[in-house]
């Protein structure tokens, strides 16, 4: 453990081995962990924290997972609602690896799409394809444009 | 494997190409039996009478067979399988595919578990790039497409013809003239698309106002359903159909254009005018559709 998080301390107690996903815009952990797949019935250890002061953002939410390194796909989903989270990989208590989240260009299986029409929602063998533009996500099956609440859309 | 999706697929070079093309086919410029020995299924899972004959006329015209699915079997196919299986199968028996489906995007499905080319006859609310190229096409014979004024009138919010053509005709710097009953105005997403790729945009309450500054007025449907009640649906259908008086002082050139079936749009003594476009416009859909079979399988 780092001599920093001796002095301020850890608000929960220290994992050996996990992934710690800090400075998640404050509200979102609990998104954050639908999209990774946590549910109440998985078996990882977590702990969470939400609304914690932080210097950068003013609140932040922290979610640390016991025995579990994120693939790269895992991450980049979290950035769909916490632009700004680092992950910091944790082994043997240290923080051994640290980065950001990036917006993939192209989102499969990730977001269902709102249109009821469209050929996604249905029991075709496709998973939904939503591409990432500045101004929303487009679903490339059926045109539509997802401009805001994409939290509500994440499968 | 070249697939005939979405007009939005299309660069103004691509659609240029495909309506030079359907001129060649218009007027003979073609060696017979061009698809000879070629066979396509006309894959049909939603009724539509003009669409389905003038791609199986088309198909004809050039030496090629088709087969086909009737509702019954399209029912029950669409009970029983997916549209991905049914895809599967039917490549293997064909050298193409033409696909009217009721949802969104089911054309784009088809052409990942395809292995021979799909041609989107209509997705739901979605695309139907043949009757947008037959569009384009019916105005190019009569006019270049560049800069010219096009009216777009009636059901503006749900009606994907409107929108595709307006996307298409984007690419032409055209003017765009947009008159709709309140409610069913064009998408904002749409105008905005259309004003970031450079097209003026240009919304009216009445088509009186506008009529006599148009080269093109294309005229869609206005669909019952979308009213409350049929007393409303009237009173709006009435306000907007198109009469002879209409016409009065109107551009020589003006042509009026509609996808068909039409409901109460125009006045049928429009059809004796030399403005009445819309039958000429259903006709061209054979050379343009030949063009898209040709393009598809040579
Ligand atoms: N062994 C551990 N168990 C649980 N949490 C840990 C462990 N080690 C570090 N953390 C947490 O991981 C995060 C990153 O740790 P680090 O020591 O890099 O802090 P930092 O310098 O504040 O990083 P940043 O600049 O990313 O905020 C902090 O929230 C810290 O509390
Ligand atoms: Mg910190
Ligand atoms: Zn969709």
């Amino acid at each position: 453990m780092s001599k920093k998080d001796t002095a301020r301390g850890l608000l929960v107690s220290p994992i050996r081995n996990g992934t710690v996903i800090d400075h998640i815009t404050a509200g979102e952990a609990l998104n954050v962990l639908r999209i990774l797949g946590i549910t109440g019935s998985t078996t990882e250890c977590l702990s969470i924290a939400t609304n914690v002061e932080s210097r950068r953002l003013g609140k932040k939410d922290i979610v640390k997972i016991e025995n579990r390194e994120l693939r790269k796909e895992e991450v980049d989903r979290i950035a769909l609602l916490a632009p700004q989270a680092r992950i910091n990989i944790i082994r043997d208590y240290q923080v051994v690896e640290k980065k950001g989240v990036e917006i993939p260009r192209i989102l499969k299986g990730v977001v269902r799409c709102p249109n009821p029409g469209c050929i996604t929602n249905t029991n075709e063998p496709v998973e939904s394809t939503f591409e990432v533009l500045d101004k929303g996500l487009h679903c490339l099956y059926c045109d539509w444009l997802i401009k805001d609440d994409i939290a509500n859309h994440i499968i | 494997m070249y697939h005939i999706i979405s007009i939005r697929d299309f660069e103004r070079k691509d659609l240029d190409y495909l309506l030079d093309r359907a001129e060649e086919f218009e007027t003979g410029r073609y060696p017979p039996g061009l698809l000879e020995g070629k066979l396509v299924a006309l894959l049909f899972f939603e009724p539509s009478t003009r669409t389905r004959m003038s791609f199986a006329a088309a198909l004809a015209r050039l030496g090629g067979q088709s087969i086909s699915l009737d509702s019954v079997e399209a029912s029950s196919i669409v009970k029983g399988e997916t549209l991905a299986d049914t895809i599967r199968v039917v490549s293997g028996y064909v050298d193409a595919i033409v696909l009217r489906h009721p949802r969104e995007g089911a054309a784009r499905l088809a052409t990942e578990f395809a292995s021979v080319p799909v041609i989107n006859a209509g997705d739901g609310a979605g695309q139907h790039p043949s009757q947008t190229l037959l569009d384009l096409y019916t105005i190019r014979k009569s006019m270049p497409l560049d800069g010219i004024n096009v009216g777009l009138l009636g059901d503006l919010r749900y009606g994907r013809t409107a929108h595709s053509l307006a996307l298409a005709l984007s690419l032409y710097g055209v003017t765009l003239h947009t008159i709709a009953p309140g409610g069913l105005e064009m998408p904002v997403n749409i105008t905005l698309k259309l004003r970031e790729r450079g097209v003026e945009v240009v919304e009216h309450a009445s088509v009186e106002e506008v009529i006599r500054e148009l080269d093109v007025l294309y005229v869609t449907r206005i669909q019952r359903e979308r009213f409350p009640d049929t007393a409303s649906y009237y009173n709006v259908a009435s306000s907007y159909r198109i009469t002879t008086q209409l016409l009065e002082g109107v551009r020589d050139n003006l042509m009026i254009l509609h996808p068909l079936p039409r409901a109460g749009e125009i006045d049928p003594a429009v059809d004796r005018t030399p403005y009445a476009r819309y039958f000429e416009q259903a006709r061209n859909g054979v050379p343009v559709r030949m063009a898209l079979l040709h393009e598809v399988m040579r």
